[in-house]
């Protein structure tokens, strides 16, 4: 049996010890001697929060396949357990080896959220390896980010020796071979990053420099290498059909966020939200093949034994065949005693058929994501959903039996006013009012309907329409979240109505990280070095620690947050190319100021430029006729 | 049709608490394909019951847990199909058909042999087994039970059935282990502690249960400790 890198005593005094003891069903234990590079995969946010991640199972099971990777996990200690570590000096480890990561090659951290960058500097420093990439002598592991907040990796470029861009699936194995081809003729860590950096979608920041104007925005970049390139496309899976995926993905002892099997059905979003990343940064669409979806599932229930599965995209309606695979997943699901557990559908007669045959409806809550409480905000942050959509659909639920509802909206959007805020009061109101005109006083079962309604307050991120748009201040952020909650109060039906709205200071924070420039990763470390960790936690953010940070910098908060962008600034991101263009994204922020939507990637092409990557929705002809028109 | 499957868990799965062992053979019979039954309602669950809860920390090699099936193989292939879908630190022992009527495994347990050992080196006691034979042989052995509800005095010489030392390193004990007045091995080494006026740390030793038993005691007969999977 393995020895565990920590002793009885501290697992006995630690919350949920089986966080750190790996051994789960499905998990990869190789023999040292066969295996030629060592890997470990980290997701720096607590275990039950990194097992849920889709994507480290797809890249753990992938490097895994291959006979020479060993690839282990490694999660954030909590904090009871950083304390110890950090007083008894024991170095992090792998759940698999319980060895430490400081001995392994490569060291790979998805970054899914800025909020989690403190807790980066965290698993380096448990680790024992040290903090600046610059720092980091021949033995110590190579540093990898990945993931979405990669897309701006600027605020934690030094922390990284490498930025893997895009779709984890395509250059782990040119790079891995290049570092052993590296290793056998005895080349160095440099010679290792000057050669990665020609691999396509690797990102080498310490070789780039980047150069500011005298009023703190970006003059340009200087590269210290002829031979390095000078932007770096995304990587992407061109057929996602034909790929790895986790057919066998790790089983957690303790209850995780997501504790199910996970389908996910497509990539990428053919919406165009103007405000949201995800749907710019993954396109084009590409959709999985649903036999093969069918398959997946009924192999994946069988090698982890969960009793839910679930689907996973940016928005599952919009899968051409969702139909056929739920009607599989009932049929067979329901034979094993399954549940399925359905993602956000838009909410229609199918989807609420879909949904009483798989859910407890007096239980279940129909969620409408609207964003903004009026049709003029909607159009200008391309939200196609319609007033009348969310009411014929809630009278519809609630004629089913439907007694609860989520709404989420953003507060902060650009162009908002007033009359857009106290939109989100009114519209919360009539789905009350179509309950009550809806269902006969004597069927309401609980009496009357409950809706919640939430808002949290935008942030403007890299490679969307957006990025150009000012962010609110805190005090902004909160009369308005009170001029909303006076707006709900004032309704008819008030009391059926609930209220939560996220906290604004975070949201600023979130705000400086999302578009910062290299300077803001002394704030990071800063901030980190006066204790912050957990930032996404709220019992562990404090937000004085971050304040006086940024002042010890002399760095200030406005600068990335308030400030209004020209259209020919040079943002830190510019290099990265995620296959949309700025162009396309100039001519949406445009588009949004004058109010004017922009029809999906099935109904028309927006020359986004994603097209080039030769797949995908741009090339689908089965959604066309001849006009060019969706069917 | 009944099953009381015997397992044992330890090495690192000593860290997995009940509910979530729980969990791990919710999984493990589906990954298994036994055809369990489940309950009734919108959401059903397998029918399951565990003998006793382990708590954290300690090792076991007789835990018991009752499922109800539609069918099953062999009792052969059925331990053999589990075994294949366990991870390291759990073992099927044996698999137990049960009469329709058999009480469930909650409700048969009466007592529970236990192993106390010394990580590392030896009880800091002189003649070990003596000075635990003088701690049993007290009329009372009185101890103060804490929970965040109550305060309850119990008497543990009452739940103790049996105490001895062969090693230095060892102490083995039978003790109640009913829902009506179980002790746990630890309250019986700290009072042995005081007892011999030594001071050993909860980390130092590793507590292990060995077995799990029913009382078929009769007329005249005071016990008569089985082991579950016999009991049947």
């Amino acid at each position: 049996m393995r020895k565990l890198a920590l002793n009885d005593e501290i697992l006995m005094q630690v919350e949920k010890p089986a966080r750190y003891i790996g051994n789960e069903v499905n998990s990869v234990v190789k023999d040292k001697a066969d295996i030629q590079v060592r890997f470990a995969m980290c997701f720096p946010d607590v275990y039950e929060i990194g097992m849920s991640h889709l994507g480290i199972q797809i890249l753990y099971s992938m490097l895994n396949e291959w006979d020479d990777v060993w690839c282990e996990r490694v999660y954030s200690p909590w904090v009871d357990l950083d304390a110890i570590m950090r007083k008894k000096s024991i170095p992090l480890f792998g759940l698999e080896s319980q060895e430490p990561i400081r001995d392994m090659d490569f060291l790979g951290i998805t970054i899914q959220y800025e909020m989690c960058y403190t807790n980066i500097l965290q698993i380096l420093e448990l680790s024992q390896i040290p903090l600046l990439s610059a720092e980091r002598g021949e033995d110590m592991p190579i540093v990898i980010g990945g993931g979405p907040c990669t897309y701006n990796p600027e605020p934690i470029a030094d922390f990284f020796d490498l930025f893997y861009i895009g779709e984890g699936e395509t250059q782990y194995r040119p790079l891995i071979d290049w570092y052993l081809e590296n290793k056998r003729h005895g080349g160095t860590r440099q010679d290792f990053l000057h050669g990665a950096a020609k691999i396509p979608g690797i990102y080498v920041p310490r070789f780039y420099e980047e150069l500011y104007r005298e009023d703190g925005t970006i003059l340009g970049r200087k590269k210290l290498f002829e031979d390095i390139p000078d932007v770096i496309l995304k990587e992407i899976v061109t057929d996602v059909t034909d790929t790895h995926y986790p057919l066998k993905p790790v089983v957690p002892f303790i209850k995780v966020t997501q504790d199910r099997v996970v389908l996910e059905i497509q990539r990428g979003c053919i919406r165009g939200c103007r405000f949201c990343q995800a749907g710019q940064i993954y396109r084009p669409v590409r959709e999985r093949n649903v036999e093969q979806l069918k398959r997946y599932a009924v192999e994946m229930l069988r090698n982890t034994g969960h009793e839910e599965v679930s689907l996973s995209s940016l928005s599952s309606s919009d899968y051409s065949r969702l139909d056929e695979l739920l009607d599989f997943l009932i049929a067979d699901c329901g034979q094993k005693h399954t549940n399925i557990s359905l993602p956000s559908l838009r909410i229609d007669a199918f989807s609420l058929d879909v949904m009483s045959k798989v859910q407890d409806v007096k239980k279940s809550s129909l969620t409408f994501a609207p964003e903004a409480g009026s049709q003029r905000l909607r159009d200008v942050i391309n939200k196609g959903l319609t007033e009348e959509d969310i009411l014929k659909g809630a009278a519809l639920a609630f004629a089913g039996g439907w007694t609860r509802v989520k709404l989420y909206f953003m507060l902060g959007l650009p162009t908002e006013t007033e009359e857009d805020i106290l939109g989100i009061g009114d519209l919360s109101n009539k789905i009350a009012a179509a309950f009550y005109e809806t269902v006969p006083k004597d069927s309401r079962v609980n009496g009357r309907v409950q809706i919640v309604t939430s808002t949290s307050f935008f942030i403007p991120k890299p490679f969307t329409p957006f990025q150009w748009a000012p962010m609110c201040t805190a005090e902004e952020f909160l009369d308005k979240a009170h001029l909303t909650r006076q707006g709900i109060m004032s309704q008819l039906n008030q009391k059926s109505i609930k209220y939560n709205w996220h906290e604004a200071d975070v949201s600023v924070l979130e705000g400086v990280l999302a578009r910062g420039d290299r300077r803001v990763a002394g704030v990071i470390r800063k901030a980190y070095e006066k204790g912050c960790m957990f930032d996404a936690w709220s019992e562990y953010f404090h937000n004085e620690l971050w304040i006086e940070s940024f002042s010890d910098c002399n760095l200030d908060v406005g600068f990335y947050t308030t400030r209004a962008r020209a259209d020919d600034e040079i943002f830190p991101w510019d290099f990265l190319d995620c296959g949309v263009t700025k162009e396309f994204l100039l001519r949406e922020w445009k588009k949004a100021q004058a109010q004017t939507v922009s029809p999906n990637c099935r109904a028309q092409c927006q020359g986004c430029g994603a097209n080039r990557f030769g797949v995908g929705v741009c090339y689908d002809k089965r959604f066309f006729d001849t006009e060019g028109t969706a069917q | 049709m009944k099953v009381r499957i015997k397992f044992a868990k330890y090495g690192v799965m000593k860290f997995i608490g009940h509910l979530d062992t729980m969990r791990f053979f919710q999984k493990a019979i589906r990954r298994a394909g036994v055809d369990v039954k489940y309950s009734e309602g919108f959401s059903p669950h397998q029918i399951m019951s565990f003998a006793a809860p382990l708590g954290v920390g300690m090792e076991s090699y007789g835990e018991y847990m009752d499922i109800e099936v539609l069918s099953m193989p062999s009792v052969e292939q059925m331990k053999h199909d589990l075994n294949q879908v366990m991870v390291e630190g759990v073992e099927i022992l044996s698999v137990t058909p049960l009469p329709d009527q058999a009480k469930n495994a909650m409700a048969s347990v009466a007592a529970a042999s236990y192993r106390i050992q010394m990580k590392e080196g030896v009880f800091p006691v002189d003649d070990l087994n003596g000075k635990i034979q003088a701690f049993y042989g007290q009329e009372t052995i009185p101890y103060t039970k804490e929970t965040k509800r109550s305060v309850v005095e119990l008497d543990l010489k009452q739940g103790i059935y049996e105490i001895h030392a062969d090693t230095d390193e060892t102490i083995q004990m039978l003790v109640n282990a009913s829902s009506s007045g179980s002790i746990k091995p630890s309250m019986v080494l700290e009072k042995f502690c005081q007892f011999a006026g030594v001071d050993i740390l909860p980390s130092a030793y590793q507590v292990t249960r060995l077995e799990t038993y029913t009382d078929l005691a009769g007329e005249g007969v005071e016990h008569q400790f089985v082991p579950l999977a016999e009991a049947v």
